[in-house]
């Protein structure tokens, strides 16, 4: 049976192009993929993402259990409010899914995790729930809509309840407020500023209502997408997963290493791999001519190798071909991708491609 | 309900193909398939002077979101190829039938032409 989030009727009435994403019929976009892509980068744009898992991590044991199962460190969470991108590893150090954690309150966590992974998240966590005081509880009351642009917050703010409109004002990058079970968290996965809202599925569509009302445009799944992989943001199941590490996915600034007598799944194996030596990593290619780079395209390097796109489109921003790609851990600048019969010249950067509208690299 | 001009004629695999006065062939992709691939952002072109076979992968369409090749609808040689589409690949998509040609065929063998298919039946195809 096909999910449908809160606001499926509204996608349908708006006349979106609606598909099978990880079970859940959703928005890929509602005319133009580029012009979605579009308002993001330049004005703001709005993604109904409630097909993602909401979790609450509930219990005295909720922090210790959480230093467990995440390769980041919750400790790093300073004050209530704060939040924290991570990944969670398995005992190989491979990452089973990549997710945000919220700290509420003391005793209350929340993660946000993919769809996709919802259910293999849910049984490991389930699991390794089973030696710490704490309890998961899904949300799926809630719906979240994420609006991004560099417009986003001001069209958005006046738009929430008085309580929440005034805390979310002074909200610094990964921080978040709650009230009356509204959650926003100034976070998004778009390179641009922005609010990611969590909220009763029956307020929702009031929400997105309001929101078309004060300029926000909807934008599907597609367009996310483009600017997800401009922003440099790995997609999981496609630029990483069980088989490689944070440390092969340009993630390695999500390990909280210190303090050095913290156990976390997957620590040892990670220790293990950098002290052999990484051997792949992640970048950024920049197609030199014309072209769009996808995902599984050959990637050879003179004198270091072969590795292979992960992910890969047309930067509406840029004009160009980009991907992210893992190759052997090399110094080259330059690499050759093979596009149906012909190799073409690429550049090697750091991704991002793109933030905050800019280009990002030489 | 995707646009099926009348007086064209058209591939089971959505391309669309003009007689012109002179006896070469106009080929395109149908509204319908534009629609189906979305924003298109670059398309690589024949060469003039290359020879294909009917059905045989003569261009390529690319959107945001996908490739797809564009098949020769009747054998023969490319007399040319609308450069137009390398600065502006969405003429596609706002103009499949006219501005968003993509290569002209010199037809080695017209007989080839009536394997076509006709708008009316091409429309219950994609029906």
């Amino acid at each position: 049976m096909i999910k449908h989030t809160p606001l499926y009727a509204l996608h349908q009435a708006a006349g979106a192009r609606l598909v099978d994403f990880a079970g859940w019929e959703m928005p890929i976009h509602y005319g133009s993929q580029l012009q979605e892509h579009h308002y993001v980068r330049q004005d703001a744009g709005m993604f109904d993402v409630s097909h993602m898992t909401i979790i609450d991590v509930l219990g005295t044991g909720a922090r210790d259990f959480l230093r467990y199962v995440l390769a980041n460190d919750v400790d790093k969470l300073a004050h209530r409010g704060k939040a924290l991108y991570t990944c969670m590893l398995n005992d190989h150090g491979g990452v089973i899914d990549d997710l945000i954690v919220y700290f509420l309150d003391v005793h209350f966590y929340r993660i946000v995790v993919n769809a996709a992974t919802r259910d293999k998240d849910l049984a490991w966590l389930n699991k390794q729930a089973a030696d710490f005081s704490v309890g998961l509880q899904e949300r799926r009351d809630l719906a979240i809509i994420a609006v991004q642009g560099p417009n986003a917050r001001s069209k958005t703010l006046p738009l929430l309840p008085p309580h929440l409109m005034d805390e979310a004002s002074t909200l610094a990058p990964f921080e978040c407020a709650e009230h009356d079970h509204h959650l926003v968290a100034r976070t998004g996965y778009t390179g641009e500023d922005g609010f990611e809202i969590m909220l009763p599925a029956n307020k929702a569509i009031k929400l997105w209502e309001n929101l078309i009302h004060a300029g926000v445009h909807p934008c599907g799944l597609g367009a996310r997408d483009t600017l997800r992989l401009e922003a440099g943001l790995n997609l999981y199941g496609e630029d990483m997963d069980e088989t490689t590490t944070p440390l092969e996915s340009n993630l390695s600034w999500t390990i909280a290493w210190q303090p050095t007598d913290r156990i976390f799944i997957g620590r040892a194996a990670l220790e293990l791999q950098k002290h052999h030596g990484v051997k792949r990593k992640l970048v950024g290619l920049v197609l030199e001519g014309k072209g769009v780079l996808r995902s599984h395209q050959k990637v050879k390097i003179d004198h270091d190798g072969e590795g292979i796109t992960t992910s890969g489109s047309f930067s509406p921003t840029l004009g160009q071909g980009i991907a992210l790609a893992r190759i052997p851990v090399s110094d080259a600048t330059h690499c050759q991708v093979q596009i149906r019969d012909q190799w073409l010249p690429a550049k090697i950067v750091k991704p991002p491609f793109v933030r905050n509208g800019k280009k990002m690299f030489e | 309900m995707s646009h099926v001009p009348t007086e064209l004629k058209y591939t089971s695999s959505h391309e669309w193909a003009r007689v012109e006065s002179d006896g070469s062939i106009t080929v395109g992709i149908t509204d319908h398939a534009q629609a189906l691939l979305g924003d298109l952002v670059f398309v690589q072109l024949p060469d003039v002077g290359d020879t294909f076979k009917a059905g045989q992968d003569t261009a390529v369409v690319e959107s945001v979101k996908a490739a797809s090749d564009v098949y020769a609808p009747i054998s023969g040689e490319i007399i040319a190829s609308n450069d137009a589409l390398s600065q502006t690949p969405e003429l596609i998509n706002s103009a499949p039938y006219s501005d968003g040609w993509i290569f002209k065929i010199k037809p080695s063998n017209t007989a080839e032409l009536a394997k076509l298919l006709d708008a009316e039946t091409y429309i219950k195809q994609i029906g």
